[in-house]
């Protein structure tokens, strides 16, 4: 069989997600935001929610992520998604509110805001992106970054008495009763691309059930500012990310308590 | 007419943000405002207007959360005193940004820093010039009376919508403290999501709907260019709230060869001092600038060249007197008369300094 | 046992060559190409395009979602 007769609309099994802009993405060569776009794309478009549907971009490298999904879309200060997040979802309690955040923005600058909006288990979903490092102003230590690991700012390696430690937010967060669902995942292979699209599936729905707060790390890559190949950054992440932050579900209240959760009272 | 009560300048606000028809308040408790917010968890407005109350865990939440709302179209406040306005300044400057409507109220207590929780009128700056990052404006209302606290919710929210821009209540502890008779507004309902679209729908991010584009709200423009544009367009509405929307009052002004300038709790007193001025035998009179932005320039400049001298009399240290003297230029003298640290000056004290910086001088 | 072919399509100016793909591929279909693409990047193209079983792991992990993937039961 030829070429041309394989490539055909009838035999079509994958393409770009029809909710993915014609914006060619400013990401890095590489970089695990695009991924994590594609998956967003392909979430709201199965589930038919684009029109109800209102994007929080973050400040960070993913600022410009209301570029890339045609979904309504606001662009929140440095760390304030969530804040602005509660603002959308308690006035408008029929429509699906998600926050996009990096590490800088939702583990330092913004620590205050995620943690209460996850407290008061606002309906709401987070997508988390964790790659250690601050990729927008140029490679400088995160709250995420591993302790020896090199940044701009840390050109010896973070040093616990220097720096302080990486900060597990994710299992902070697990604590708090506002969440129903908080999961760790990653996109560094096709496996752990399709469990992270139904982890995003299952809290968009949640967040659709008015279950509370879903929260969905994506333990990343910045291969740029690791200073490796797309290809390396990914086995750097599997040793070195994954041992301290482990991959998988850290709270699933479907499964274990249900009725736990008090619903938003608007 | 409207529903006769007596009530305190704080909870006129709440009062008054039900009634037309707001669909959220987002706040923090701060001294001395807190009762905004009392007022309405206390009014449960959720079951009479489905407007939302929320108590968030700081004004930077609140400010935002304000974006939030604001940027989905909906017509929602927030209130603080001088501190709290400090830390929402960063939200405001992203509000004006990105062009939203939305209104603040600020109850000033003195400062700097931590202050005092007395009244002040030492924010006129920070209100009137910006307060944040970057060249912005916020239309700002100085209310005198509880009655004008009620009125100015509804016209800061028309103000803030006609425009798409922040609106900001700009008053102190005095006024929000001090109980007097008022008129309520009937209530207005809240706006459907059907009025929102129809109304506001170009811009709104309520969700993408197959009638129009999707909607981005942003400040963030990477191209200088466009970025010139976008501060030119601001400007422009600048310009046009300058001449549309002055709001101010005269007082005694039209035989007066002195002229008191205050507004806020500050034009109360001096409303005193006119009288008792005047029963010394000084023709004086009183410009109060209802919107401290825009500024009331050309009322000035006219009285400016009437009378023989021109006494601010504020609540600082001198800060709306920049304007006062730009708009009346240097052709009269143009002094200031101001207590700090929450001191309120008596209408005898204003009289005494207008003798002593113009009539004496 | 049915047999399955595929192909992919590659989007070369969209791609940034970043060899995600070339990884991702069970078949050892993928190579980047020597040639750059107008934005200096070495797009993937099908070096063994006979290879292919059309199982889109390729476009998956494709950050820039620049492949398209067609698959033929035979």
């Amino acid at each position: 069989m030829e070429l041309a007769d394989i490539i055909n609309p009838n035999n079509l099994v994958y393409e770009k997600p029809k909710l993915l802009t014609e914006n060619t993405m400013h990401y890095c060569p590489g970089c695990s935001h695009g991924v994590v776009h594609k998956l967003l794309a392909e979430v709201i478009e199965d589930l038919d929610i684009q029109e109800k549907t209102i994007g929080v971009s973050p400040v960070g490298c993913s600022v410009f992520a209301y570029n890339y999904i045609e979904i309504d879309w606001q662009e929140a200060a440095h760390g304030r998604a969530p804040a602005v997040a509660t603002g959308i979802a308690r006035t408008n309690p029929d429509k699906v509110v998600f926050t996009y955040q990096g590490d800088g923005d939702l583990a330092s600058i913004g620590t205050a805001e995620i943690l209460h909006a996850c407290n008061r288990g606002e309906n709401i979903v987070v997508i988390f992106i964790n790659n250690g490092i601050y990729g927008m102003t140029g490679g400088q230590m995160a709250p995420t970054t591993l302790l020896g690991q090199i940044t701009a700012t840390t050109p010896n390696g973070r040093d616990a008495g220097r720096n302080g430690y990486p900060l597990k937010i994710t299992e902070l967060i697990a604590q708090l009763p506002g969440t129903s669902y908080v999961t760790r995942q990653s996109v560094h292979t096709p496996a752990t691309i399709r469990r992270c699209k139904k982890a995003i599936t299952k809290a968009f729905q949640a967040a659709m059930d008015k279950k509370g707060t879903s929260f969905v790390e994506v333990v990343s890559t910045c291969n740029m500012n690791w200073k490796m190949t797309p290809v390396k950054a990914n086995e750097w992440m599997v040793e070195n990310m994954f041992p301290f932050y482990k991959p998988g579900d850290l709270k699933d209240s479907s499964k274990t308590d249900p009725e736990s959760y008090t619903p938003i009272k608007n | 007419m409207g529903e006769l009560r007596l009530m305190k300048g704080n909870e006129v606000i709440a009062e008054a943000a039900i009634r037309c028809g707001c669909d959220g308040y987002f706040g923090y408790p701060i001294t001395p405002q807190s009762e905004v917010m009392e007022t309405l968890m206390d009014r449960e407005p959720w079951n009479e207007t489905g407007m939302v109350v929320l108590q968030a865990e700081s004004e930077i939440a609140s400010i935002h959360m304000v974006y939030g709302a604001a940027a989905s179209g909906k017509k929602v406040l927030t209130s603080s005193s001088s501190p709290g306005i400090s830390l929402m300044s960063e939200g405001i400057s992203y509000l004006a940004g990105a062009e939203l409507p939305c209104l603040i109220v600020n109850v000033q207590r003195g400062g700097p820093g931590l202050g005092t929780i007395q009244p002040s009128q030492a924010d006129y700056f920070q209100s009137t010039k910006g307060g944040g990052h970057g060249d912005y404006r916020l239309i700002v209302l100085a209310p005198s009376s509880v009655q004008e606290m009620n009125d100015f919710v509804e016209l800061g929210f028309q103000l803030a919508f006609k425009y798409r821009n922040p609106a900001l209540i700009l008053t102190d502890g005095v006024i929000g403290q001090m109980m007097e008779k008022v008129v309520l507004a009937d209530f207005i309902p809240r706006a459907t999501e059907e009025e929102i679209d129809q109304k506001r729908g170009s811009w709104v991010t309520n969700g993408r709907k197959p009638n129009r584009q999707r909607n981005i709200i942003t400040s963030l423009e990477m191209d200088s260019g466009r970025m010139e544009q976008n501060n030119l367009r601001l400007q422009a509405k600048y310009d046009r709230m300058e001449e549309e929307d002055v709001l101010f009052e005269e007082l005694q002004c039209e035989d007066a060869d002195y002229l008191l300038v205050a507004f806020g709790s500050s034009s109360r007193i001096c409303q005193k001092a006119v009288d008792q001025a005047r029963e010394k035998g000084i023709k004086v009179g009183l410009l109060r600038p209802i919107t401290l932005f825009p500024f009331p320039k050309k009322p000035i400049a006219a009285l400016a060249k009437r009378v023989k001298g021109i006494l601010v009399v504020e609540m600082n240290a001198g800060q709306m007197i920049e304007d006062v003297q730009l708009a009346a230029g240097n052709v009269l003298p143009v002094m200031h008369f101001g207590r700090m640290g929450g001191i309120i000056p008596s209408p005898g004290e204003v009289v005494d300094a207008l003798e002593q910086k113009l009539i004496g001088g | 046992m049915a047999k399955v072919i595929g192909a992919v399509v590659v989007d070369n100016e969209e791609c940034k060559g970043c060899g995600l793909c070339v990884v991702a591929c069970p078949q050892d279909v993928l190579s980047q190409n020597k040639q750059v693409n107008s934005r200096g990047y070495h797009y993937s193209f099908m070096k063994t395009p006979e290879a292919c079983i059309g199982c889109s792991n390729c476009a998956t992990v494709c950050p820039d979602t620049c492949i398209t993937v067609y698959r033929v039961k035979l």
